[in-house]
């Protein structure tokens, strides 16, 4: 893992402390609220509807158990004892008091944290993979380019007044995890025909009310040039993006409203007029940050622990529980472990400061001290023993973690929406709470197999419904919650936007609506065919129909 | 406008005329069309041009020479397109003065600098309201930043590794 040296840790601090002084100077009147507003808010501080929020940035998900600990201490003296890991691998406090927001920002600095850039219309925090430098089909490991990226980008004197917020998110694997097409830049690490390692680079992804697929803006970018090209980018769009209208001012809009070519014509051409010397790191700067992401120290282990298999043969809900949340290591006789925060009945995404702690001492038992945020909302332990995972499993259960859903029905993305959000149109976190309640049963979705459910509870798709197999988005129609169903989303390198498949319902008619669809798709379904490859086989009509029966149903 | 820069407000030594005729100034500001640049003044005149920060290089970069300060516009101080110029100035190799005007807040004063920026011209009130110490001082908030900067004095992180892994390798070095 990446560890601050001298100069990022004076680098945090001096923002905290900058952060405190503009605090004093909004209370003194030296600044209007006006002014105050876009400073909090590229700090990671929102109003929200009953609070604050704070907004912690997670670079590419990759926490130590040291800074979790720390969380759950903040979690603890200053919030409700609890924390709230979010779709974009950050951790968002919603009850601190600005008061103490810069005392926050203290204890963070004080383990290698910020809320740097998490808002505002900057270069947001940098997202990549969770199954980083674990997963078998990786070309090479995204983090050092993330961390490089989450460098080059904080306080960033040209990009930190951009036309609105922009998001990268990086994979260094063939399936994409980190779902690149949907962010404003996505960068792939690949591999050229002459074995050199690049990168493809994406712009223009995004979803909110104009959802989009990115488009290939380079196809392979040497390696070295990255930082610069970059900056030719960031300034094409800083100087060219919509300002009159903040919903069409994402890069996605000029990129649409210009034509891809035409977008690469100009970035090239700024591309031309850049010293790329000035912007790119040196080798020895790349060098110095990978070194950070070795492997670590692994044993050297026989493929299969017959320990692990013995311990599945004669405990099948441990059996279930490794088939849902464990991820195959590129270590012999690792895996990586998924910890589900989708507990049926709770809010997703949400961890108490004791579960927290417990994770940080698993993590620091069983997984070298690391953990990962992924942007499904939950917790992943990346490097352990496939001989440790039944006294792992045991120790999660005690600490009501063991839930054994990730990526099953139940395992459902939801942004905070109507709880919590100044903008929501309707609930969402209530909404995963009664489908969860619905599919509980663990044989059943078992049977039912892979299937994402993701809710927005607004037109801003902060819980990316676009993208989820099946999408919920939560309106007001005349006073009351209406939810439109979205079918046949993905977020993968297969990407696509879900499709609407009837008109808007209430929200109490929303778990049998879904009951329909799952239904259609068991009949319907071929041996071992996945729900989202059933729905690109079959089209949309069978579940249509199901749809407009369950509707008719609900309203006679 | 009070006019500030680096070392706190200063007196602006340019006067804002309608065109570069005959004036009795020595330094004038005018406002630039990219159609019809201004001719250089006569004698040994300076001359200034005024522009929106919709204005493309590739408008002025025939004329660069010509100009002794560009000043950039910012109709708020959250419209941020002018960083973006003044960069393409500096990278196009404008060595004049180039001045902010409008109502950027003491917050944004390193970034003005670090991206080529001399001076920053303020709307009146807002100079009462974020008086020279708070200028000074938010311009030294961060002591080191992750980008180079056109600032002379300007700290980057990339350089100060880079000098530590030089005095590394070379045994015998100075600490
Ligand atoms: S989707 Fe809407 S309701 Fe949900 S968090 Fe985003 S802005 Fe708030």
């Amino acid at each position: 893992m990446y560890r601050y040296d001298e100069f990022d840790d004076a680098f945090v601090r001096d923002r905290v402390a900058q952060f405190r002084d503009q605090v004093t100077r909004r209370l003194s009147g030296g600044l209007t609220e006006d002014e105050f507003k876009p400073l909090r808010l590229k700090n990671g501080v929102y109003l929200q509807l009953h609070a604050y929020m704070l907004r912690i940035a997670i670079p590419y998900g990759t926490l130590s158990a040291r800074q979790m600990r720390q969380l759950a201490r903040i979690a603890e003296t200053y919030d409700r004892g609890y924390g709230h890991f979010t779709t974009r691998q950050n951790l968002q406090f919603n009850w601190p008091k600005l008061r103490d927001i810069p005392d926050i920002l203290e204890l963070l600095a004080d383990v290698g944290m910020h809320c740097i850039q998490t808002s505002g219309n900057c270069i947001r925090n940098v997202t990549a993979d969770h199954f980083a430098g674990v997963a078998a089909d990786e070309i090479e490991d995204p983090r050092p380019v993330a961390e490089l990226i989450r460098q080059w980008s904080s306080l960033h004197p040209e990009f930190d007044y951009l036309p609105r917020k922009f998001k990268i998110a990086v994979t260094g694997a063939t399936h994409d995890r980190a779902a690149i097409l949907a962010h404003d830049v996505g960068i792939a690490i690949v591999r050229n025909a002459a074995g050199e390692i690049g990168y493809r680079i994406i712009v223009g992804g995004g979803l909110g009310r104009t959802p989009m697929i990115g488009k290939v803006v380079r196809e392979f970018l040497p390696k070295p040039e990255l930082l610069a090209y970059l900056e030719a980018m960031m300034r094409v769009y800083n100087l060219e993006g919509r300002r009159d209208n903040k919903y069409k001012a994402r890069v996605k809009i000029l990129v649409h409203e210009i034509g891809i070519e035409e977008f690469r014509a100009r970035v090239e051409a700024e591309y031309a007029t850049i010293d790329g010397s000035a912007t790119n790191a040196d080798p020895a700067e790349a060098a110095r940050i990978a070194a950070y992401f070795a492997p670590p120290a692994y044993e050297t282990l026989p493929a299969e622990s017959p320990a692990f298999a013995a311990a599945k043969a004669a405990n099948p809900a441990f059996a279930a529980w490794v088939e849902n949340n464990v991820f195959p290591h590129r270590q012999p006789g690792y895996a990586a472990l998924t910890i589900s925060l989708k507990a049926i009945g709770q809010p997703p995404g949400d961890a108490s400061a004791a579960q927290m702690r417990a994770v940080a001492d698993l993590a620091e038992r069983y997984s070298f001290g690391e953990i990962r945020v992924t942007h499904h909302q939950n917790l992943v332990l990346p490097h352990v023993r496939q001989a440790d995972l039944f006294a792992l499993w045991q120790a999660l259960g005690a600490a009501d973690l063991a839930e054994a859903n990730v990526g099953l029905i139940t395992d459902i993305i939801a942004c905070p929406g109507l709880d919590y959000c100044a903008l929501a149109t309707a609930r969402s976190i209530p909404i995963a709470q009664a489908l969860a309640k619905r599919f509980a049963d663990p044989a059943r979705q078992r049977e039912i197999g892979p299937l994402e459910i993701k809710i927005s509870g607004c037109i801003n798709a902060c819980g990316h419904h676009h993208v989820g197999h099946i999408g919920i988005l939560g309106l007001e129609k005349r006073g009351a919650e209406s939810y439109q169903i979205t079918l046949g989303g993905d977020a993968t390198e297969n990407a696509a936007l879900g499709e609407i498949i009837g008109p808007g319902i209430a929200a109490e008619a929303v778990p049998d609506a879904i009951e329909r669809l799952v239904e259609t798709y068991l009949a319907l379904r071929e041996k071992d065919e996945p729900f989202i490859a059933a729905i690109r086989r079959l089209g949309l009509a069978p579940f249509k129909a199901a749809f407009s029966g369950e509707v008719r149903h609900a309203a006679a | 406008m009070p006019l500030l820069d680096r070392d706190g407000f200063k007196p602006d030594s340019f006067t804002r005329v309608p065109e570069a005729g005959e004036t009795g100034e020595t330094a004038i500001l005018v406002p630039f069309a990219p159609d019809a640049p201004p001719a250089p003044p006569a004698g040994n005149r300076a001359l200034g041009i005024e522009i929106a920060n919709t204005v493309r290089i590739d408008a002025l970069r025939p004329h660069l020479d010509r100009f002794a300060l560009i000043a950039i516009g910012f109709p708020a101080f959250s419209d941020g397109r002018g960083f973006s110029l003044a960069k393409q100035l500096r990278n196009a190799g404008f060595r004049g003065t180039l001045r902010a005007v409008g109502p950027l807040i003491a917050d944004q004063f390193a970034y003005a600098l670090a991206c080529g920026f001399d001076e920053v011209e303020l709307p009146e009130a807002l100079a009462t309201r974020q008086p020279a110490e708070i200028w000074l001082a938010a311009a030294r908030a961060i002591r080191a930043t992750y980008q180079r900067s056109h600032q002379a004095g300007g700290v980057s992180i990339l350089d100060r590794r880079r000098a530590a892994r030089a005095a590394a390798a070379e045994p015998g070095a100075a600490p």
